[in-house]
């Protein structure tokens, strides 16, 4: 690989700032996937849930 | 101050970059276009989701594509500062990240929207990687040719997320970039022979010639202008699809004949990007025009879908 000067020369807090700046973006993944995941599950089932015989 | 970088050290930007933007955004057009056009409803908001698991995919195939391939894009300028090349991100990390986005978008298109356009989607980014990146890419001169399939499959991707199946209409929109990304892709090697020839990439100016080459672009010229109407024959497309393809076809066929009078200095290099840069435009207005058509529901053609059926 080419790039190993420019890891050697990262400053800690600019280290610091890339790995808050993943973890937000993974937080952020995961809670979309969860919201995804409901309102489709919703969109999908449509009026059938409320129709259901009991 | 320096110190020991232990974890990793890329930025959202890094990763972002590694899904190869300006392909998925081509990869989602057409896929929205083949969604648009196949028969039958689908809910705005499934819908939506299809796009995004595709869009998902595109990008993983890009991420694993820039793991394989850092050797050979660290020799090349274009592609010299791509993240890994670069070190921004390490093998394993884009390696990781590519692996979990395509189980991540197979997985959430076959339980959201259906696992027919799920597996095509799967078998899409396995052949991108596998076939082309790891297989064909560095083994022969058609690698372009039948490596092209992959971007070939979103619009079927799309069509099939709306029906359920795999259907021969579809299957034009699918020949439509298949015939035309050699031309595509061999009009940006002829003015980057060098990069192709320093990494070892077998592309057709490396091996056969820019003379074969021009005469090979020519040739699918010619093929395209049939086969870019075959949607309307197909009745998928109306007339405003078939009449503007065969114009844009015209030029695209004018355009690979300049790249093949001009073969020497400047003018070569000048008429080879022209063309680049053309059909680029080209397949994107093709699709447009099949987006227009259906949201001014002009009727498609019918001829040739009467006997596909």
């Amino acid at each position: 690989m080419t790039g190993e000067p420019e890891r050697a020369g990262l400053q800690p807090e600019e280290q610091e700032r890339r790995r808050r700046g993943r973890s937000i973006a993974i937080a952020l993944a995961l809670a979309a996937m969860a919201v995804l995941f409901f309102i489709t599950t919703i969109v999908r089932l449509g009026g059938n849930v409320a129709d259901r015989a009991f | 101050m320096t110190v020991e970088v232990l974890g990793s050290t890329a930025s959202v930007g890094d990763y972002l970059q590694l899904l190869k933007p300006r392909v998925m955004s081509l990869v989602v057009f057409t896929a929205f276009v083949g969604l648009t056009l196949a028969p039958g409803t689908v809910h705005p908001w499934v819908g939506a989701v299809a796009i995004l698991c595709i869009l998902i995919g595109a990008g993983a195939a890009g991420a694993l594509n820039m793991w394989y391939d850092a050797d050979i894009d660290a020799l090349m300028a274009r592609t010299a500062l791509r993240p890994v090349p670069r070190g921004r991100v390490k093998p394993g990390e884009a390696l990781a990240f590519g692996l979990f986005l395509a189980g991540t978008s197979v997985f959430m298109l076959g339980t959201l929207v259906n696992w027919t356009a799920a597996a095509l989607l799967a078998f899409t980014i396995f052949f991108y990687v596998a076939i082309y990146t790891m297989w064909l890419k560095r083994l022969t001169v058609q690698n372009i040719v039948i490596g092209g399939a992959a971007g070939a499959f979103p619009p079927m991707i799309g069509w099939s997320a709306v029906t359920g199946s795999l259907d021969l209409a579809s299957l034009t929109l699918f020949l439509v970039i298949f015939v035309w990304t050699p031309p595509h892709f061999w009009a940006l090697s002829l003015y980057r022979t060098g990069d192709y020839a320093r990494a070892g990439v077998p592309m057709l100016p490396v091996v056969a010639g820019t003379e074969e080459t021009r005469r090979q672009i020519l040739i699918y010229s010619v093929v395209m202008l049939p086969v870019s109407v075959l949607p309307a024959l197909a009745g998928v497309a109306g007339w405003l699809y078939a009449g503007s393809a065969l114009i844009l076809s015209a030029v695209f066929l004018a355009l690979a004949h300049a790249v093949r009078r001009d073969h020497d200095g400047q003018n070569a290099n000048r008429a080879a990007k022209r063309l680049f840069t053309y059909s680029l435009f080209y397949l994107f207005a093709l699709f447009l025009v099949l987006l227009i058509e259906r949201g001014f529901r002009i009727a498609p053609f019918a001829p040739l879908a009467d006997l596909l059926r």
